[in-house]
């Protein structure tokens, strides 16, 4: 088990990265902590996979270093690196039995066949697969074999780190939550270091300790669960964390007052005066719905009930807007008003948040 | 659920079966008629039986051939499969060389039978030939039209050259076909090359490997025109192949009844060992599957 740091880390794809947008990942510099779990996310595209071939060794970085607890290992091949890796696709081998499969990154090291046989059982037990230790891995369905998969990555117990690449995409919900919560508790018995791709924020939010949100080729933000939720550091965690995504209005702050549509909505914050694009961004949770009154002047569009709650689509002055009203409240009548949480809202100034004037006070 | 039940679909058969009719079954039948019937010319007929079968089983020139054939066929497998596995384990995985070696790969494969032999020929040739010319240059005795070893050396190098083209492409494209998902795993999981090669590569280049095997053992059991143009079937009898030594009896001794019954047995032997082979590895693939 180790440290995992990204120094200066970024990588492309061509030759001679010209411009910004050449770079699959762009400069980052990051500590994987020793032991914690974490989640990176973000939509197809945005160079989770890259980070991960780059930290298991299968991609050399274009520029920068990786270091395992203070060790340069930019150069250090995949084997040396020690470390597990689980792809999107289930990869067994055809011609061994699901026993051999799992026995296989032991044997390839050397490891003791009393030990390889003890660990197999054992696995064997976590993914369920006991019964079919003897059978051939050739036409089992694409599920069992990325248990295999699974099984396979979790074998060795001395790994540096074990790395997912959106491991559960092939397997069925119901056995995703299972192998879900079998994975934390692994994590939560050997205290490995995990790093889990997923596009997937439900299984992000439940694996991880940490969540690393990932945007065109750069980290926009780490975080646990409850401060991706409560404080996004990017207008792209506001829409990509949460169902449906932040709600975000074109408005100018000066203050604690924000003006949307030239309507006043109070900050829970005083902040000082922002230039560039500034937006202000609330979650459809904090979006409360009144016929009159103070507000801004807002349309219903459509009500979808989900069954745990109800979503209220809105036209909010031409911007498209969400709440959420729990399942027992009902939409008020002649509802034509919206207001926030003053608490709830954020600030944004070119799709970055921008903090508020008190703590960075407090900060200093 | 009522299935429409509609006899005239059959008509839709219909070119086929008068396709197949006049293309297979009406040639191979005449064969079969000349195999149980003698003539003394005239186009006079008498029934003859199953004697041409029995002569040609007690035939010590037949098997003699058979012989040759099973050797031949088995050296230039025991060569052309592996080396072309390797040939395509080597090749580029793309860009431009890739494409540069799937040309030069299949330049030899679309060269007719018939110039194979000539280029062949000419190349072992002592006098003019480049290769004939530097081996005598060097002090080897080699002269294919002599020596029974240099005619079976030159034989088989010419197939190895024609050939190995085929499995080369044929592994290949099974190769390519892996994603590298897999490559990255057994780089995780420490696999040796040989590992890679006998738990990754080999498996998913079986399926191809035996249609190459299927391929190149009936086209090298029927083989003709390259060992017939470089030598003739010689010295003596040593290159003489089954195909070689039927069409001597068929047209060069016009005897049709040995003959006819020479090719249905050859037709045979080819059904029978492509069927078992082909048996042997698809039940070799499902017993994997339970």
């Amino acid at each position: 088990m180790a440290k995992i740091t990204l120094d200066n880390l970024a990588h492309s794809y061509l030759k001679h990265p010209q411009s910004d947008d050449d770079w699959a990942l762009k400069e980052l510099n990051h500590d994987w902590v020793d032991g914690e779990a974490y989640a990176l996310l973000g939509s197809s595209g945005c160079g989770k996979s890259t980070l991960l071939n780059i930290i298991s060794g299968l991609l050399r970085p274009s520029r920068g270093r990786i270091l395992f607890d203070g060790r340069d290992v930019t150069d250090a091949p995949t084997a040396e690196r020690n470390i597990a890796q689980v792809f999107q696709f289930p990869v067994v081998y055809d011609t061994m039995s699901v026993g051999e499969n799992l026995a296989f990154p032991l044997k390839n090291r050397g490891a003791d066949p009393k030990y390889i046989a003890e660990r197999v059982n054992a696995i064997a037990a976590m993914i369920g697969m006991e019964e079919q230790l003897k059978r051939k891995a050739r036409g089992l369905t694409a599920d069992a074999k990325q248990k295999i998969s699974l099984g396979r990555g979790m074998v060795r117990e001395d790994v540096n780190a074990l790395l997912f690449d959106e491991p559960l995409t092939v397997i069925d919900p119901h056995m995703k939550w299972e192998l879900r919560t079998q994975l934390k508790q692994l994590h939560h018995d050997f205290g490995h270091t995990m790093i889990y791709v997923t596009h997937d924020q439900t299984e992000a939010l439940t694996f991880a300790d940490k969540v690393v949100v990932m945007y065109d080729g750069r980290v926009v933000q780490i975080g646990t669960p409850q401060e991706l939720f409560e404080r996004p550091a990017h207008t792209f965690v506001g829409f990509f964390i949460g169902s449906p995504g932040m709600n975000l209005f074109d408005a100018q702050v000066s203050g604690t007052t924000a003006t949307v549509q030239g309507v006043s909505v109070p900050l829970g914050d005083s902040y000082a005066p922002v230039a560039g694009q500034v937006q202000i961004g609330v979650r459809p949770e904090f979006v409360r719905l009144h016929a009159g009154g103070e507000g801004l002047p807002a349309r219903i569009t459509r009500v979808e009930d989900v069954g745990r709650h109800k979503i209220v689509r809105l036209d909010v002055g031409g911007t498209a807007a969400n709440a959420i009203l729990d399942e027992g409240t009902p939409v008020p009548a002649g509802a034509d008003r919206v207001s926030f949480d003053a608490d709830a809202i954020n600030v944004y100034a070119d799709d970055w948040r921008v903090a508020p004037q008190n703590l960075q006070g407090r900060a200093a | 659920m009522n299935k429409t039940v509609n006899q005239k679909a059959w008509f839709l058969v219909l070119p086929v079966l008068i396709l197949v009719g006049f293309s297979a079954v009406i040639p191979l039948m005449t064969v079969v008629n000349y195999s149980v019937q003698d003539t003394f010319g005239n186009n006079v007929f008498f029934w003859a039986g199953l004697d041409w079968f029995r002569d040609m089983l007690e035939s010590e020139r037949m098997w003699n051939a058979l012989g040759r054939q099973l050797v031949f066929s088995g050296i230039i497998l025991a060569i052309e499969v592996p080396l072309g596995i390797f040939v395509a384990l080597n090749m580029p995985k793309k860009g431009f060389w890739a494409s540069f070696c799937l040309v030069l790969m299949s330049l030899p494969l679309l060269i007719p039978w018939n110039v194979v032999g000539t280029i062949w020929q000419i190349f072992g040739r002592v006098d003019i030939g480049l290769l004939g010319y530097v081996l005598a240059k060097l002090g080897v005795n080699y002269n294919y039209t002599q020596n029974v070893i240099d005619a079976w050396a030159t034989v088989i190098v010419m197939d190895v050259w024609h050939w190995t083209s085929l499995v080369a492409l044929l592994a290949y494209a099974g190769l390519q076909s892996i994603p590298d998902a897999y490559y990255q795993a057994a780089k995780i999981d420490q696999a040796s090359r040989w590992k890679v090669f006998r738990f990754i590569e080999l498996p998913k280049m079986a399926g191809v490997l035996m249609i190459a095997i299927l391929l190149r053992f009936m086209d090298s059991f029927m083989i003709y025109t390259e060992p017939f143009v470089v030598t003739g079937g010689g010295p003596g009898n040593a290159t003489t192949f089954l195909s070689i030594d039927l069409v001597k009896m068929a047209l060069g001794q016009f005897d049709l009844g040995p003959a006819a019954a020479f090719s249905l047995m050859y037709f045979l032997v080819i059904l029978l060992i492509s069927w078992v082979f082909y048996t042997v590895m698809t039940n070799l693939d499902k017993r994997d599957g339970v």
